[in-house]
């Protein structure tokens, strides 16, 4: 097992290597620079740039370097754990992304946990009663889970709560981290995780009910109920486990979908997380700060791949190596 | 008439002394199902003799399985015990046989029987252990839940049991993951699932049918040898007439969700009375024979299981067909004259309607169910 983990690590850092690359190089594509930004920004606080001073900075700045160039010199300072400058905030990098990426994976955490503690229970439901009255309710709420879009779920939940968004009451958003900060971001914390988790928890729901009543008619339950054990224990022991497969498959592809993809939902509920900033340091170009949240979204996939693999190899034999 | 009909009672009495471990006693299962109810047990009587091995044979959908299932209680929904009772006899001086039936599915009483006095093998080993858990878990899981709560104890049992199976490494195949092990070494897992807790039946559903002929023959020698240790017995069902001269004591044919012929193995092969099971014999490819001659089949298929066929379910496919009779009775279980166990369904023997039944003295038991057990006092 040891073995194998560091074969997948030593994987995850080539992976992350050639994602650096080809982020690096579609970030670059589109024309003009950051540098175009920065020195609209100095001529608006007065002083004309004449072209020697544009060149200096553009000397300074390296755009005219070719493009392996710029490569190297960011990526060495990035594995260094300096990943530039934001031309948007005038300051380096990595004081923007880590308050926010946290945000972020806390609230992307909660909402898989969320989906996963209602999902199980609802799908086991919903399997071993099919065609009750409760399984027609619980699908009618899937369908209306998957469909709702993200926005009009957050603003239905604000208007109905009296909620202004937000992960923290107004005099709690700067004040220092204490206990009562902790209970104040609990206090807010779940709406957002509905209107995250919802359309996962959803379709995670259906993904379990029909798992199970395919695992239910296999062979082995039925000899699980024929050794004499109780009906809750063949389902929970025996059948619940072989069909958990999907589920946990989703940690892998769900994190950094529901980091990128909580955008609407951060926007309306006015979240400090990264989907916002990283939108709108793509849209300004400001090359260092977007190229470093892709970064860490790609790694949170790589890992999240890696720990869903984990879970599986612990849950299924088959899958375990050597 | 002089006498051609006597109580089929007295057959599970059995002169010998012995006893039967099961007796099933006219069992209806019907499926409710939305295309229409399928009939899969119309009235099936039969008694399991104490350490004896009864082969249950039949085509596809003759209701073979559904009868071992329902004697687990295991029939699957939207399969229903419609009628019929199932006498337990634990060990043979126990005072009252225990009625199958009358526990709930779920009850605690019907789980205790199940894998403890009762336990049963599935034709697929590839897909009747759970993947997830290692085998030795498995068979530990019966023994904790029945005889030993003691996890240790169990553990040790479970490895002994898998050596009483012929395993080569029993501590290492105890560790090990279903997937690891071949066919055969699956099947002797189940077996060693099914006989840990020294079940007075096992039901054994087409063990070996997944199998390849040498693995096949390693498990039904295994059973055999087993079968003489423990002095389980052991309801065998199979379609394959082979295994059947091999492993049992005694045969019922069914057809239908009906047994209509019922003796011991040496009479099925060498004097069958039924129709149907000469016609199942005659179908067995023989070493010997002509190469260019064709081979016997039963003409026609089974019929469509949403509809009840008048009369005896086998007449449309019958050789011996009689206009009349056959498609309007329903012919009631009789015993062949002269041999005690041999019990046939069939017009062509004497004692077969239910007019021949009311002149006589004899009871009908195969369909009334109500006969005491006269033979139960020895």
């Amino acid at each position: 097992m040891v073995n194998f983990i560091i074969r997948r690590l030593f994987a995850m850092v080539i992976t992350l290597f050639f994602i650096s690359i080809i982020s690096f190089i579609l970030i670059e594509l589109p024309p003009g620079s950051a540098l175009d930004a920065e020195i609209a920004r100095l001529q608006a606080l007065g002083g004309n740039l004449n072209l020697s001073q544009r060149e200096a900075l553009e000397e300074r700045y390296g755009v005219n370097d070719p493009i392996h160039a710029k490569y190297w010199k960011w990526i060495s300072n990035a594995v260094q754990g300096d990943f530039g400058n934001s031309f948007q905030y005038n300051m380096p990098v990595t004081q923007l992304i880590w308050g926010r990426l946290g945000f972020s994976i806390m609230l992307a955490g909660s909402s898989i946990l969320f989906a996963w503690l209602v999902s199980i229970p609802l799908g086991v439901y919903s399997a071993t009663h099919r065609y009750t009255i409760p399984d027609y309710v619980i699908t009618v709420l899937q369908f209306i889970g998957v469909a709702i879009p993200e926005f009009l779920l957050a603003l239905v939940l604000m208007v109905t709560f009296e909620s202004v968004g937000g992960l923290f009451s107004r005099d709690m958003e700067t004040a220092p981290w204490s206990f009562a900060k902790f209970v104040d971001l609990l206090e807010h914390l779940w709406l957002p995780v509905i209107v995250v988790s919802a359309g996962s928890t959803a379709w995670l729901t259906r993904v379990m009910r029909a798992n199970l009543l395919d695992v239910l008619n296999q062979q082995y339950v039925q000899t699980a109920r024929a050794k004499g054990l109780k009906e809750s224990k063949v389902i929970w022991k025996h059948a619940v486990r072989n069909a958990l497969h999907p589920l946990i498959m989703t940690i892998g592809g769900v994190l950094p979908a529901l980091i990128g993809g909580d955008v609407v939902a951060s926007i309306v509920l006015n979240l400090p997380t990264a989907g916002p900033v990283f939108i709108n340091a793509l849209r300004n170009q400001d090359m260092y700060l977007a190229i470093t949240f892709l970064m860490f979204f790609s790694l949170l996939l790589v890992i999240g791949n890696l720990i869903a693999d984990l879970l599986l190899a612990w849950v299924d034999p088959r899958i375990r190596l050597e | 008439m002089a006498d051609p009909v006597t109580n089929v009672e007295t057959s599970s009495a059995r002169q010998d002394g012995t006893d039967d471990v099961i007796q099933v006693k006219d069992l209806h299962v019907h499926f409710h199902t939305a295309l229409g109810v399928v009939r899969a047990l119309n009235g099936v009587s039969f008694n399991i003799p104490r350490g004896k091995v009864l082969g249950v044979v039949g085509e596809s959908g003759s209701g073979k399985s559904i009868t071992g299932l329902s004697i687990m209680q295991l029939v699957p929904p939207p399969g229903r015990m419609e009628s019929g009772e199932i006498l337990y006899k634990e060990k043979p001086d126990t005072a009252k046989p225990l009625n199958i039936l009358s526990l709930g599915r779920h009850s605690d009483e019907m789980r205790a029987i199940r894998g403890d006095d009762i336990s049963m093998i599935f034709q697929e080993p590839m897909t009747s252990l759970n993947p997830v858990f290692s085998v030795g878990h498995q068979i530990r899981e019966a023994i904790m839940l029945h005889q030993n709560p003691n996890e240790d104890e169990a553990r040790a049992q479970s490895v002994d049991i898998l050596q009483k199976v012929g395993m080569p490494n029993p501590q290492r195949i105890a560790r090990s993951y279903p997937h690891e092990l071949s066919g055969g070494m699956r099947q002797r897992a189940m077996i060693a699932m099914a006989l840990s807790c020294t079940p007075a039946l096992l039901v054994a559903d087409e063990p070996t049918t997944a199998l390849d002929v040498t693995t096949e023959a390693q498990i039904l020698e295994l059973m055999r040898d087993l079968q003489n240790d423990i002095g389980t017995s052991i309801m065998f069902i199979t379609h394959n007439m082979g295994v059947v001269a091999q492993m049992c004591d005694e045969v019922a044919v069914m057809y239908l969700g009906r047994i209509v012929e019922r003796a011991t193995v040496d009479d099925i092969f060498y004097d069958p009375k039924h129709p149907y099971t000469i016609s199942l014999l005659r179908s067995i490819p023989r070493l010997g024979t002509n190469r260019g001659q064709k081979l016997e089949t039963i003409k026609g298929g089974v019929p469509d299981p949403y509809t009840t066929v008048t009369g005896c379910p086998f007449h449309p496919r019958c050789p011996s067909f009689m206009p009349g009779l056959c498609d309007t009775v329903l012919p009631v279980e009789t015993i062949i004259e002269g041999k005690d166990h041999h019990t046939v369904r069939c017009h062509l023997y004497p004692g077969s309607t239910p007019e021949q039944v009311a002149d006589g003295d004899g009871r009908v038991t195969g369909t009334s169910g109500t006969a005491p057990n006269t033979g139960r006092a020895n």
